[in-house]
């Protein structure tokens, strides 16, 4: 069978077989800083703007991943990417550095498990062999695209959250060793009416929470049965009601869920609700928890990374913020 | 959050978020505000009696001060620090006439990788624009209010 309801089954289990991460300096000081392949000691990584910093961090992301999967260049069939940046700028400029076609996709903070689904799809059918799956972000470029520049001295509300400077990226392939993906759920896009965009964690929390339960009833499983469920960056906020909203369903998800936004800094101020950004889930998976699964500690996780639909455009105009979510479920 | 209906679905989810949300610190930024905004308002009058000391009256005298806060405003942007004020003072920082110089330096320094016209000088009243626009379009309300009385 290879779909149920809105999952889709890999019967020819395409594996990640090598990952990297880099981070910034603020993420470094938390709990991926000793998983992460390269930490930054300066957020412009040497480069004259935010973005190409970014880019950067892409870049190499994506380099070291294969280098440490123990491939060349010219093994890679293709390079699945997006970042937040408009018209994703990063991931076309890092692309830039590699001879490997480049597809580009977009789902905002869900962009890395968006691209680990399509990867993995790919690899199954056999269309390719060996894929990079990798996304990024950066405080300062997101601050300037999204809010207000960076020295206005303006509060924060505590409902926001803090964009993570990081990147992450993985090789998919047909090989049969590393984690399994064994499938994934395509996310439907969901809007309950939350208009500021100031509190992402409740505008994507009912995504993530439809996700989860769709991925459940089509694979016939239930919380108990992973030892993680890892969500994006819905921060302190998003992850109660996402524990709310799946519990009212008759899911209990609230002992095996993990936010990596939550996760991710030292100290979760007063003043934010923890990380978020593209960067967030793909920093974090791609060091700490494949770490982890490679060492046993986790044996079945499913990731669901989650992504607000918006632009600037459509919250100057009073839309309401529609949300998606994408989930991979990933065994040793 | 239950009696979900297609029509009801988004209010109750949004009562239900009203309900979760963090409790702003109305009167811990109130008072923060306050502090910061009057200690910014004694600095400036500080600087208008050193200029009155010194020789300075009416117009002049007005000029100056301005000038010397508007100049701080931008020296403490430009070092980073006046977001850090901000943070912790909000409209206590953003309402003095150093907030609007805030307000044109910190896009300014931001914009300037995009280029000197194009970036720096078109977008440097990006933030400030809608005050001297209210600003100016108030000014005429309440000259046209004088003229008519």
């Amino acid at each position: 069978m290879n779909k149920k309801g809105n999952t889709v089954f890999f019967k020819n289990a395409p594996c990640v077989t090598s990952f990297a991460a880099v981070c910034g300096s603020k993420e470094s000081a938390g709990i991926i800083g000793g998983y992460a392949d390269i930490t930054l000691q300066d957020d412009m990584y040497g480069e004259s703007t935010y973005e190409k910093a970014e880019c950067k961090m892409l870049s190499t992301a994506i380099s070291i991943a294969i280098e440490k999967g123990g491939y060349t260049e010219s093994d890679i069939d293709l390079l699945l990417s997006g970042d937040l940046l408009n018209q994703i700028i990063s991931a076309s400029f890092a692309a830039r550095d590699f001879n490997f076609p480049f597809l580009g996709v977009y789902s905002a903070c869900s962009t890395m498990s968006e691209s680990m689904l399509l990867g993995a799809m790919m690899v199954n059918a056999g269309y390719v062999q060996k894929i990079v799956a990798a996304t990024g972000s950066h405080f300062a470029s997101a601050e300037r695209q999204y809010r207000y520049p960076l020295e206005l001295g303006c509060t924060r509300p505590p409902q926001s959250q803090w964009t993570v400077t990081g990147a992450g990226g993985c090789v998919i392939s047909n090989e049969k060793r590393g984690i399994k993906i064994v499938n994934g759920t395509m996310g439907k896009v969901c809007d309950y009416g939350v208009t500021d965009v100031n509190n992402m964690g409740a505008a994507m929390a009912p995504a993530a929470a439809d996700t989860i339960m769709q991925h459940f009833k089509d694979t016939d499983t239930c919380a108990d049965d992973y030892d993680l469920i890892l969500t994006g960056d819905l921060g302190a906020l998003g992850s109660r009601i996402l524990k709310d909203l799946t519990w009212e369903k008759g899911y209990d998800i609230s002992e095996k869920h993990v936010d990596c936004g939550e996760i991710i800094y030292k100290v979760i101020e007063k003043e934010f609700q923890g990380g978020s950004g593209a960067g967030c889930s793909a920093t974090v998976l791609n060091s700490y928890v494949f770490t982890k699964m490679q060492s046993g500690a986790y044996r079945r996780v499913l990731f669901a990374a989650t992504g607000a639909l918006l632009s600037t455009v459509s919250s100057g105009q009073g839309e309401s913020i529609p949300c998606i979510s994408h989930a991979v479920q990933l065994e040793v | 959050m239950t009696g979900k209906t297609r029509d009801n679905y988004n209010e109750n989810y949004l009562n239900y978020v009203k309900t979760q949300d963090p409790p702003t610190q109305h009167f811990k930024n109130c008072a923060s505000a306050f502090g910061v905004g009057g200690l910014i308002c004694c600095i400036g009058q500080f600087i208008r009696y050193m200029f009155e000391f010194a020789g300075l009256s009416g117009d002049e005298l007005a000029g100056a001060t301005s000038i010397v806060l508007i100049f701080l405003g931008c020296f403490l942007t430009g070092l980073g620090v006046y977001d850090r004020i901000g943070r912790y003072a909000g409209a206590g920082s953003i309402v003095p006439i150093t907030g609007f110089a805030n307000s044109v330096t910190s896009p300014a320094i931001e914009f300037k990788t995009e280029g000197w016209i194009y970036g720096m000088a078109a977008k440097m009243f990006t933030v400030a624009g809608a005050i001297i626009v209210f600003g100016v379009f108030s000014g005429v309300l309440v000259g046209l209010i004088y003229f008519i009385l």
